[in-house]
């Protein structure tokens, strides 16, 4: 961090747009010459102008060192101002922060990928980390549910995995019309469409109800506790230890996470209001 | 502050101490002591021994703190201030940032950090181990904060030995007072009859503006005498704090009945946050003018008593005071030690002090310690 102080945004251009869905949007950010890295799973502070800061994870593909990838859902004041900035406008960044996905636990093992809703989005950099290092990696599957076919993230992208059958894909929605030709129902009855090894490690991101009924299913399955791993939201406000309010029991969340092994939130994860 | 040395003590009388709070200002160093301000004694900025409350003291009890004479002219006759240091280093509003849309990006401007050096005259161990405890949070993390680091870098400690304790103090049970041993680069013990004060050398900075004064060597009647009254304040002190275990004592309750029973109580007030020397937690501001042209960004103080400190998108994840409240003690006496390697209380009994409807601290471990396992919730593994 510079001397200006860890709550600093410095500005960075929106390079490109990319509308998702209704509310969806991803951004690619970049200055002129920076080349920045990322580790899946890190996320960034994100600063609309005069209106406020949010955490945002990155999206994109770590091997990309030229920009920085955004997912971003509107949903209130700050998102939705992100979401309305034009191309070539600017915004503040402060980052990256937090944990990453475990991806030299994974090496040589089976990945089942779960992610509810916008859960796809900080995962999709462990699946592009995956796809270039295909080999290093057993079987992947990735199962993915949303409200409805059109809430589904990166449709084309993901339909072309499923074509080249290096992941294994399953969608699931919770509505769908006619002509849907996936899984209707929630994203956890997909588990017991696919093989569970010995040897498989779990990477699950979406609302915290979805995490605890998929929890629930691989330990079903038999996944041991320090073979999930699960990306956990709090409310943030700076990021680097400061504010406390994205404490979770012992954790603060923007900085022992957002990623932590299951078996370290255990005694925690199924308290209500903790 | 740095390395204390064993040296013998000095008595300093009442114009010694005047002439040390005059020494200190000659050189530049701004005086933080207590003084007598509407209907409490607070620590704010004085220009010498005058402001002092002499003769004031105080009751405290849960709920209750009232300023009353002692008949005599103590001027640290009185046990914990109503405010800690935490306003003075770590400020209730900061701008962090001022911004400016400059062609089609943004500059940003921080306001020159506050440097001045500071004395602060009659601290208490309490307080100075609370300063340490917040150190712990805004210094010495993966990031440091530049305001507070700069607000308490040039700082000479002037400590008082606490000569009586104050109704809701504990600090004795948390092991953190009430005798000063560290952390000062001079204490005081305050003595009468004659007034004087026997004066403990914390550094070398302390022995150098000593040095500079009319003194006298402590006899070693004065000595034993001023053992006596921190031995006497440790003795009288009401309440304790069984501490035994907490942290698992709490991470194996936070289904306990008692927190059904203390939200009952409890109004979500905020006022023990506010209170207290070593909570930490600040929300993040940001604000632009009508123009578009310009932007704020300001930090203040906040509290895990709103509903806005865990609010997430779709809801505040802790919307019960139960659980808000269980969330602050935790914090304060378990959680704290894995995060920071200590307690999060001092045992300086300012949330005892200043809630409105006078729930202790002490009370609500003792009440959890006796039922230890007793379960109200639902929660836990499946
Ligand atoms: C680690 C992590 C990763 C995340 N990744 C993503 C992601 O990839 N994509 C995504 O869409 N969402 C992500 N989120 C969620 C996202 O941060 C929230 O949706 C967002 O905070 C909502 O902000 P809002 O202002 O739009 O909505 P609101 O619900 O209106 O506000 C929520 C919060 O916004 C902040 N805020 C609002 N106004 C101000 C202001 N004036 N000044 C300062 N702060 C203000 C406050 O913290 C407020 O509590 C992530 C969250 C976390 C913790
Ligand atoms: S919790 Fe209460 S007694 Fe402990 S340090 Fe804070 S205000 Fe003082
Ligand atoms: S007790 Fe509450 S307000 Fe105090 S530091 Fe902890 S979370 Fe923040
Ligand atoms: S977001 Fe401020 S402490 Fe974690």
């Amino acid at each position: 961090m510079n001397t200006a102080g860890p709550m600093t945004p410095r500005p960075v251009v929106v390079r490109n747009i990319h509308i998702e869905s209704d509310d969806v949007v991803t951004l690619d950010l970049a200055t002129e010459s920076e080349a920045w890295s990322f580790q899946p799973g890190q996320f960034n502070m994100l600063y609309a102008f005069g209106v406020g800061e949010v955490p945002v994870s990155m999206s994109g593909d770590p091997s990309q060192t030229d920009r920085l990838v955004h997912t971003i859902r509107s949903v209130g004041a700050v998102t939705e101002a992100l979401c309305r900035t034009p191309l070539g406008g600017v915004v503040g960044l402060r980052g990256p922060f937090g944990t990453p996905w475990p991806m030299d636990t994974v090496r040589g093992r089976d990945l089942v990928v779960v992610a509810g809703g916008l859960g796809l989005a900080p995962l999709r950099p462990v699946l592009y980390d995956v796809l270039r290092y295909r080999s290093d990696y057993g079987r992947i599957s990735l199962l993915a549910g949303a409200r409805t076919p059109e809430d589904l993230l990166f449709k084309r992208e993901v339909e072309r995995w499923k074509q080249q059958a290096a992941i294994d894909v399953h969608l699931s929605v919770d509505r769908a019309p006619a002509g849907w030709n996936g899984q209707v129902g929630v994203v956890t009855s997909l588990l017991s469409s696919i093989d569970i090894s010995a040897q498989t490690v779990a990477f699950v991101c979406g609302p915290e109800v979805m995490m605890r009924f998929t929890v629930r299913e691989l330990q079903r399955r038999r996944v041991p506790a320090e073979r999930i791993y699960l990306s956990m939201e709090r409310n943030m406000k700076c990021a680097v230890g400061f504010c406390g309010h994205c404490q979770l029991g012992p954790s603060f969340v923007c900085k022992d996470g957002p990623i932590f092994r299951y078996e370290q939130l255990k005694s925690l994860f199924w308290l209500p209001e903790i | 502050m740095q390395g204390t040395k064993r040296q013998p003590d000095h008595i300093l009388n009442v114009e010694g101490l005047a002439q040390l709070l005059r020494a200190l200002r000659a050189d530049a160093y701004r005086l933080v002591g207590p003084t007598v301000r509407d209907g409490a004694i607070v620590h704010a900025e004085i220009r010498g021994i005058d402001d002092l409350p002499a003769g004031w003291t105080e009751t405290q009890e849960a709920g209750t703190y009232r300023l009353v004479p002692r008949g005599d002219g103590a001027l640290f006759g009185f046990s914990t201030a109503a405010q800690s240091y935490k306003q003075v280093f770590f400020v209730p509003r900061l701008r962090l940032l001022k911004l400016r849309r400059k062609d089609s990006s943004f500059t940003v401007e921080h306001d020159a950090p506050v440097t001045s050096r500071l004395a602060l005259i009659g601290a208490r161990s309490c307080d100075l181990h609370a300063i340490e405890v917040q150190d712990r949070t805004l210094l010495t993390g993966p990031f440091a904060d530049p305001d507070y680091a700069a607000r308490r870098s040039d700082l000479f400690i002037v400590a008082v030995q606490c000569g009586q304790s104050g109704g809701t103090c504990f600090c004795a049970s948390m092991g953190t007072g009430p005798r000063s041993t560290a952390g000062f680069d001079l204490a005081l013990t305050e003595l009468f009859e004659p007034h004087r004060f026997l004066v403990q050398v914390g550094t070398e900075a302390g022995e150098r503006v000593l040095a500079r004064l009319p003194r006298a060597l402590a006899t070693e009647s004065e000595r034993v005498a001023a053992e006596g009254v921190v031995e006497q304040t440790a003795q009288s002190m009401g309440r304790r704090m069984d501490t035994t275990g907490i942290k698992e004592l709490l991470y194996r309750n936070l289904e306990h009945p008692r927190w059904d029973d203390v939200a009952e109580r409890c109004l979500g007030c905020t006022n023990c946050t506010l209170a207290c020397p070593t909570c930490f937690c600040s929300t993040v501001e940001d604000t632009g003018d009508l123009t578009g042209e310009s932007a704020e960004r300001w930090r203040r103080w906040d509290s895990c008593f709103t509903l806005d400190h865990s609010y997430l998108h779709g809801g505040s994840v802790r919307t019960s005071t139960r659980s808000r409240y269980r969330q602050w003690m935790t914090h304060k006496l378990a959680s704290w030690i894995d995060q920071f390697g200590t307690s999060g209380c001092v045992g300086c009994g300012r949330c005892i002090t200043w809630c409105p409807v006078g729930i202790d601290i002490t009370e609500e471990v003792a009440a959890i310690r006796r039922a230890d396992g007793a379960c109200s919730g639902e929660g836990g593994a499946p």
